[in-house]
């Protein structure tokens, strides 16, 4: 299985390795990254295998979302099935 | 794959455009608790609802973190209490409705509908005495929702109930006068009722339904008024595709949550009811769909045209993305509950004449409107009477649920709170129908019900 980590904000130095290592630390292991700055504005879209994680999907969620709050930035974790559903027939 | 701009188009969705599952459901049977003793029956509802929808508001809050989409609602459903426990006088029934509230306390969910009577044809003594004890229960209680089906397609319309209804709701809008009338807006007068709807203030679970099921309200009026806006001026037939392609990516997360819940609370999947459901806040609004198509103002001449177009477009983009769609499915078009019905009815364009024009053409009825708190009963059986006849002849349910927001007149305002918003009171036609009223009886059911 499968999830999707948006993350969106200001940019500064060392956002892809602050939510890089939240993924290592809980065992999601990166299968995707897609990275764009627009002027100031830092757009991050990452996929993640969270098959292995070391904690509750639910936990991770949290996790990232407190990262993001932390540095200033909007973090999403929702699992793959939600777009899916919402764009493949 | 994923694609990236179907991941930025659902996160925009659900973050700019308020796309939400409104509700999640739980219908459950009380039929099993049948008794004639109020106190036992009472006892068994409650033991029997808060087990069964113990995990509902839990399974719904896992729901939402994993798939990231807000699920507004958690709420219940049980069998009509006028059925379940016919053998109650009026004081059980009062006390049924307060075992409800309780319950529903303790699940932690925000209304449990089903405190209704099923009278299109004729009155049982349960019917008769639950009817009697609505203006109290809900003035006792905060979270139960009561719906009265006086009519349908089949039977005719019972205007013995009609009639009756126009005094329960006047002696609930007094009951409830510190709160603007609220208890009114938990009320709700039907005709073809649905047996599967997940939404309040109708919800109630059918004597055919199984013996607990799991029904989801999706919504997204605000995602449907953005995809026009994108598409600019194009034609009709551009413009109901738009319409069906968003319904559609709506309706698939609704059907997700759906199979979802059903599996983790161990509970059969029934319905989604692909309904655009508005709510005040901003960008969520079914009027301003219709704006976005080209009216000035709502409730201007083509409104009617553009809610045709909109119900139909939602109803064909939705059927396919679920594979069992129920409820109400279509457009609602409550006024307190929506921005753009309110600032249409502020400035003198939407009047109660046109909004019932558009019920003929939107998936309910005349929905949470408030009106002078000193109208006739005979004048609102006129307004039941006349909403239900278009329920009755089209073969559709429509609904009414008017506030005559006790104290106040035309011009004023009235505020329920959360979703249910805040109102401004409508004028009527001041004609009287009492002598139309009085005849009691019942209208016979049209020819084409004769379809066997």
């Amino acid at each position: 299985m499968k999830a999707v980590i948006t993350v969106t904000g200001k940019d500064v130095v060392g956002i892809i390795a602050k939510v890089s290592a939240a993924c290592a630390e809980y065992q999601a292991n990166i299968i995707d990254i897609s990275q764009s700055v627009l002027k100031e504005y830092f757009a991050m879209v990452m996929v993640v295998e969270i098959d292995q994680i070391a904690v509750e999907f639910t936990k991770f969620v949290d996790a990232m979302a407190t990262l993001g709050t932390e540095n200033d930035l909007v973090i999403h974790t929702m699992h793959e099935d939600v777009f899916n559903a919402m764009h493949h027939i | 794959m994923l694609n990236m701009n179907d991941v930025l188009e659902t996160i925009h969705m659900i973050e700019g455009e308020n796309l939400d599952i409104r509700t999640i459901t739980m219908g459950i049977s009380l039929l099993d608790c049948v008794s004639d003793d109020a106190d036992r029956f009472c006892d068994k509802i409650y033991d029997k609802i808060t087990r069964r929808a113990e995990k509902l508001v839990a399974v719904g809050e896992e729901i939402e973190k994993m798939y990231g989409i807000p699920i507004v609602n958690k709420r219940v459903s049980v069998t009509p209490i006028a059925i379940a426990g016919g053998a109650l006088d009026t004081d059980g029934f009062i006390k049924a409705a307060k075992t409800l509230d309780r319950a529903a306390e303790t699940l932690g969910i925000n209304f449990i509908g089903g405190f209704s009577a099923l009278v299109h044809k004729g009155f049982t003594t349960g019917d008769r005495n639950l009817l009697s004890a609505i203006p109290q229960a809900l003035s006792e209680t905060g979270k139960v929702c009561s719906s009265v089906n006086v009519a349908s397609t089949k039977a005719g319309i019972n205007m013995d109930a009609v009639k009756q209804m126009g005094d329960i709701i006047k002696q609930t809008a007094y009951l409830t006068r510190d709160t603007d009338s609220i208890g009114c807006a938990k009320l709700v007068v039907f005709t073809n009722i649905p047996e599967d709807n997940p939404f309040m203030a109708g919800a109630f679970h059918g004597v055919g339904e199984p013996d607990t099921v799991i029904n989801v309200g999706v919504s997204g009026p605000g995602v449907v008024a953005s995809a026009i806006q994108r598409a600019g001026n194009c034609d009709f037939s551009t413009l109901a595709d738009i319409i069906k392609k968003t319904a559609f990516k709506i309706t698939r997360m609704g059907q997700l949550v759906a199979y979802e819940a059903s599996k983790r609370l161990d509970t059969p999947f029934g319905i989604v009811d692909l309904s655009l459901a508005p709510t005040p806040a901003v960008g969520d609004s079914v009027a301003h769909i219709l704006e976005g198509m080209g009216l000035e103002k709502c409730g201007a001449h083509g409104t009617t045209a553009a809610l045709a177009l909109l119900n139909d477009a939602v109803k064909k983009g939705g059927v396919m993305a679920s594979s069992h769609v129920g409820g109400l499915s279509g457009a609602f078009i409550p006024v307190s509950e929506d921005q753009g019905m309110i600032d249409a009815v502020a400035c003198g364009s939407l009047t109660l004449e046109k909004l019932e024009a558009m019920t003929a053409v939107c998936s309910v009825g005349l929905d949470m409107i408030a009106i002078p708190g000193d109208t006739p009963a005979e004048v609102i059986c006129g307004i039941i009477a006349d909403e239900i006849s278009i329920g009755v002849a089209n073969t559709k349910t429509t609904a009414v649920r008017v506030i005559p927001a006790y104290g106040k007149k035309p011009g004023d305002t009235v505020n329920f709170g959360g979703l249910l918003g805040y109102a401004p009171v409508m004028k009527l036609n001041d004609m009287s129908p009492a002598a139309f009223i009085a005849r009691g009886g019942r209208i016979p059911a049209p020819i084409h019900s004769l379809k066997n």
